[in-house]
Order: C-alpha cells, then structure tokens, then sequence
C-alpha cells in the first residue's frame, strides 16, 4: 500500500475549493494517445533465482555485439581499479552530501576532477558536472546569453555539424527561454564548416557561435579561424568536446590566433563517458562545462572550491552558492543545481590512473585502429569516405546502397556496423559513421572487413545474376 | 532621524537610495539597512555603460556569500557611471553605502527624478513596520 497521507475526504474537499470532479480531470490536457495504459502483460512475481535466470537468458540472447558504433558514446577500455575504487563505501553514492562540507573526501574529489577538467580544456574554472554532454550543451548556450554583455540577442548560430541529438536537447531545454537557433550548413565536401561562409552572419548579433570538435562526422572542424570570426563579432565561442581527443588536439582554451588572454573557447561543454564510464546502453554518463573566470558568476551548477578553516588549515567549500536554486530561487543560473556523483567519482579515478600520456595513448591508438579501418573497408568496393578531411577516431563512409539493410545483416555477423545517417542527414545519401577506440584489435577489424566484403559482394552478385536473367 | 538613513536621500520599498545630482543626474546605491540584511557583500554587478533603465526595472546584482540579490532601478534615464571602484571592492557597499559604496549614475529622462519614494523618515518608519 502507498503511504498517502491525504484520507478520501481530504482529496474531495481538494477537488472541491479547485472546482475538479476528479484527480484524473487534473491531468486532462495531456492527449489520450500519451496516457500510459495499464500493463496487462506483467507476470506473477518470480522468486530472485527466476529472475537472475530469465535476465541471463534474456541477455545471451541479445548477444554482445562488437562495437564499431559512436557517434557520441565511445567504448574505451575501463581499467579495472577504476570501478573497484568508485564502488568503495566512501565513495559509493551518486550524491553531493547536503552538509557537504562534512564530507571533505568527496569535496576533495569533486575539486581533483574540476582540477582535471580545467587542466584539459585549457580553461580556469570548471563545475562538479552536469547531466549529460546534451543538457551540458543546453546549459552553455543560456549560459552564454546571460554571459554575453556585448550582446542583447538570443540568438544562437548551430552547425549541423554537432550531434544532432544535441541540438534537439539544446532546443527543447532552450526553447521556453525564447533562444533561437540558426542552422550553419556544413561544406559538403569537406564534412566541416567553412570559416568563410560565416561571413553571411556578420553584423546580425549573435550570442554564441557552437564548435564541436572532433565534429559529428568525426571530422576536425578549423577551429581557430572560427573562434577568430566569433570573438572578432562579439560571439561567445561555445566549445562541445570529447575529452579523450583533448590529449592531442589544442584544447578549446588555445583556440584562435589572438593574444594569451584573449583567445580560446568562452564556454566549454561535453560528454564524459569517454572518461572510465560504461556505455551502458545510454546512461548514466556525466557532462562537463568549463569557463573562463570572467564567466564563472553565470556558470549552472555546484563548484568546489579550496580555502582555509579558521585554524588556517586547508580544506573544501562549495563556493559561489549564491547562483544557485537553493538561494537564488527563480534567478538562478539553472534549475539543474546537481551532478553526477558516481560518474565524476569514476571519471576522476580514470584520469589519475591513466595520466597524461596513458590518455595520449588511448587517444593515438584509437585514432590509428580507426584509419586502420577506414582502410581496409574502403578497399572494398562499393564503399567509399564521404570526406577526405582530417579526423580523430570516426568517419563518415558512403555506401553504394541504403545503410539500414547492410547494418542488419552485420548484426546478424555479431558487428555493430556504425550510424546510419540517413535520419539525420538525408542530404548524405548511403551514409554510415562508423568509429572504432583502442578496444579494436586487428581481429575485430579484419572481422568487420570481411562481414563487410562478404554483404557488398553477394549483394552485387545477386543484382548481376538478376540483371542476366 | 537615524544617521543610518540620511535625510538628504529618498528611498524604495526595495531597499534602494538615490541622490539627486546637478545637471539632471541621479546617483543610486542600496541602504545600510539593504548591506546589513545581506551580510558581507562579495560581489557586485553594475550595469553596462549607456544602458537605458526604466523605474523598478532590474539592473544590478548584490552578491554576499549567502545571498544574490537584485537590485531595480529607482530611477528612469541613462547610465552615464559604473563604480568600478565597488566592482573591485563589494565591502565598499557594507561600510559606506550611502558614500563609496554608490552603484551607478543615471542621466535622468526629463531631468526629473520621478518617484513616487520615500523619504527618509517614511523609509525609517517603512522598516519599523516590517520588523
């Protein structure tokens, strides 16, 4: 039985001051086609060895596929330590403790990890973390129409080149909030933007101009000339990137040519996963954001800082609490006023274990499984890249043939073939973005050549035998 | 008459001073009464240079380390100056609010302070009540 504290009469005499005949009148604006209908299928309870029983079989079923998907999640190897330290009883909660500074272990952490993600971005100050890269983009893009004092506009200028799941979620959390969004194309032979079509923007007041690097389609947006155009237009530069790829590439703080102190990213956002956390068929992953000092007041979020008790040793605060919902109310930066405990917990514990150079590795041995790829899958005819531009560890391919059909019969191989575009991007005919991480040994490569050769091969034959008759 | 409600000021609801200047200007900052209820000030946000404000709109932030609060134009005109000095140092407007510690300066539309605001001993009075 539910604890309801409220007895029949209580609720009738609610219905009854607001003028409703029932509860369920209450929520009569949502469509009928919404409404959740009862389950009618769910079966009598099962003892726990049932359970672990049906779940086993289930998942042996669905079988482990091997991966060579992206496209904003990334399979990378997970040391183990990395989760037997996160699952650890002091530091087993997804929870920033409410009396936190009584927790100064976990403070201390949150301050490590902001430490980390600062040092990564090349940028001075970062949160505890958001919810995820998409709501971490969403966040950016309020944060730089408040941050933008040049500008009163709400306009934000989005490539089509960031993920376009990002784009919907930045839409959706932006749109009540009256931000609008115009569409930058891409040039369609390089898969990037081309700094001197933003040329047709200048003058019109933009708030932010959004970079993600690498880009959707794994390519390497020219990220200094833009962050040049931006700053040159009283543009906030919103940077959405992976951190993996920030172990070789030039962070988001060194974008631009101008000046130390006047160059780089304002604003910096993107997914963690990539950092120790599991794919995990979606979630929960972690979002990071970093900035510039400058910006720090207009920043969503919890952030850690390190200061002196008052016998002048050190410890950790939450600092500039006074953004936040619990004191700021409907002012705040964010109604999101948490973070990803665990996720960051794990994050963390990856970072220091892998260092700087076991993060340079990931990120060159990825990079080289994936050129490794590209080349034996564009050997095969019928397959082709859409771009020949420089990359990080995902590419686009074309096709001579719809993407869906040849993704089926690979997963009937055991082969997570890429993402289709086709949803996305109807422009790109045939198209397939396909990735592979360090996870990828030359087996699993030749593996997917092969499956690959095999379906582009038959089909082609059946078409000719076809054709003969 | 309080020394910590000047009589030469009129004051808001919202807790805010302004001073008539020559030549149609106004200057504008919050009351002790404002600075003690916050506590130690960290932060202050002023706003932009020229920009346009309207009576009881929102132009300025007050930060303490519990609090954030908004402050609203008292007057409507034209910000003709930022205390950049109170930008650098916030405890300006704990120690001297009605002196160092003003916000902004404000070319007055029509050269007239408008109001309708409280004088001192009104806002005295305003306080007593609240309490």
């Amino acid at each position: 039985m539910p604890f309801i504290p409220h007895t029949p009469d209580d609720v009738a005499h609610m219905l009854e001051v607001i003028g409703a005949g029932s509860i369920d009148d209450l929520f009569d604006e949502i469509p009928g086609a919404l409404m959740a209908r009862p389950l009618d299928a769910v079966p009598p309870a099962l003892s726990e060895m049932e359970v672990a029983r049906l779940l086993t079989e289930r998942a042996a079923r669905d079988g482990r596929l091997l991966n060579f998907v992206g496209a904003g999640a990334y399979e990378h190897h997970i040391p183990a330590p990395v989760w037997a330290i996160a699952t650890r009883g002091e530091f087993y909660s997804a929870y920033t403790p409410y009396q936190a500074e009584a927790s100064q272990g976990t403070l201390q952490l949150i301050y490590e990890y902001q430490s980390m993600i600062s040092a990564l971005t090349a940028m001075e100050v970062s949160n505890a973390s958001m919810y995820d890269g998409a709501s971490a983009l969403a966040e950016s893009c309020l944060m730089a129409v408040r941050s933008n004092r040049a500008s009163t506009s709400r306009r934000i200028l989005l490539p089509r080149t960031v993920n376009p799941t990002y784009a919907q979620v930045a839409r959706a959390i932006t749109h009540n909030q009256n931000i609008d969004f115009e569409i930058v194309n891409y040039a369609p032979s390089e898969g990037r933007l081309a700094p001197q079509a933003l040329g047709a923007y200048a003058g019109r007041d933009f708030a932010a101009l959004i970079v993600q690097q690498p880009n959707f389609f794994g390519t390497l947006e020219e990220v200094d000339a833009l962050t040049d155009w931006a700053h040159a237009n009283n543009v906030l530069l919103v940077a959405v990137v992976n951190p993996i790829a920030l172990a070789l590439l030039k962070p988001p703080g060194e974008w631009g040519s101008g000046d130390a102190g006047k160059r780089g990213a304002d604003i910096v956002c993107g997914e963690g996963q990539p950092l120790g956390v599991p794919l995990a068929s979606g979630g929960p992953y972690f979002g990071f954001m970093s900035t510039r000092m400058a910006h720090v007041r207009q920043m969503p979020g919890r952030i850690v800082g390190r200061t002196l008790d008052t016998q002048g040793r050190p410890g950790f605060t939450l600092t500039l609490q006074a953004r936040e919902q619990h004191i700021r109310r409907s002012k705040a930066t964010s109604n999101i006023c948490t973070n990803q405990g665990l996720m960051v917990t794990a994050a963390t514990i990856y970072m220091s274990l892998m260092g700087a150079a076991g993060l340079e590795r990931v990120a060159t041995a990825s990079a080289e499984r994936t050129a490794q790829l590209l080349g034996v899958l564009t050997q095969i005819p019928g397959v082709a890249l859409a771009f020949d531009t420089p990359r990080f560890h995902e590419a686009v391919l074309t096709l001579d043939r719809p993407v869906g059909p040849v993704l089926e019969a690979l997963a009937e191989r055991g082969i997570a073939g890429g993402l289709d575009l086709a949803a996305s991007y109807p422009e790109l005919e045939h198209a397939l973005l396909v990735c592979a991480t360090e996870t990828k040994l030359d087996a699993d490569i030749d593996a997917y050549a092969r499956a690959m050769a095999d379906l582009m091969r038959s089909s082609r034959g059946a078409r000719a035998a076809i054709r003969g008759a | 008459m309080s020394e910590k409600i000047p009589v030469d000021l009129r004051y808001t609801r919202s807790h805010e001073w302004v001073r008539q200047l020559p030549n149609g200007q106004a200057e504008v900052g919050i009351t002790d009464h404002a600075q003690e209820a916050l506590g130690d000030l960290v932060f202050v946000e002023v706003p932009p240079l020229d920009r346009r404000l309207s009576a009881g709109e929102t132009c300025a932030v007050v930060e303490s380390v519990k609090a954030a609060s908004d402050v609203y134009s008292p007057v409507t005109g034209r910000v003709i100056a930022r205390n950049e000095e109170l930008v650098q140092k916030p405890e300006l407007a704990n120690s001297e609010p009605y002196g160092a510690g003003w916000l902004f300066r404000v070319e007055l539309d029509g050269g007239a302070l408008g109001g309708p605001f409280l004088t001192a001993s009104e806002y005295e009075q305003f306080l007593q009540e609240a309490a």
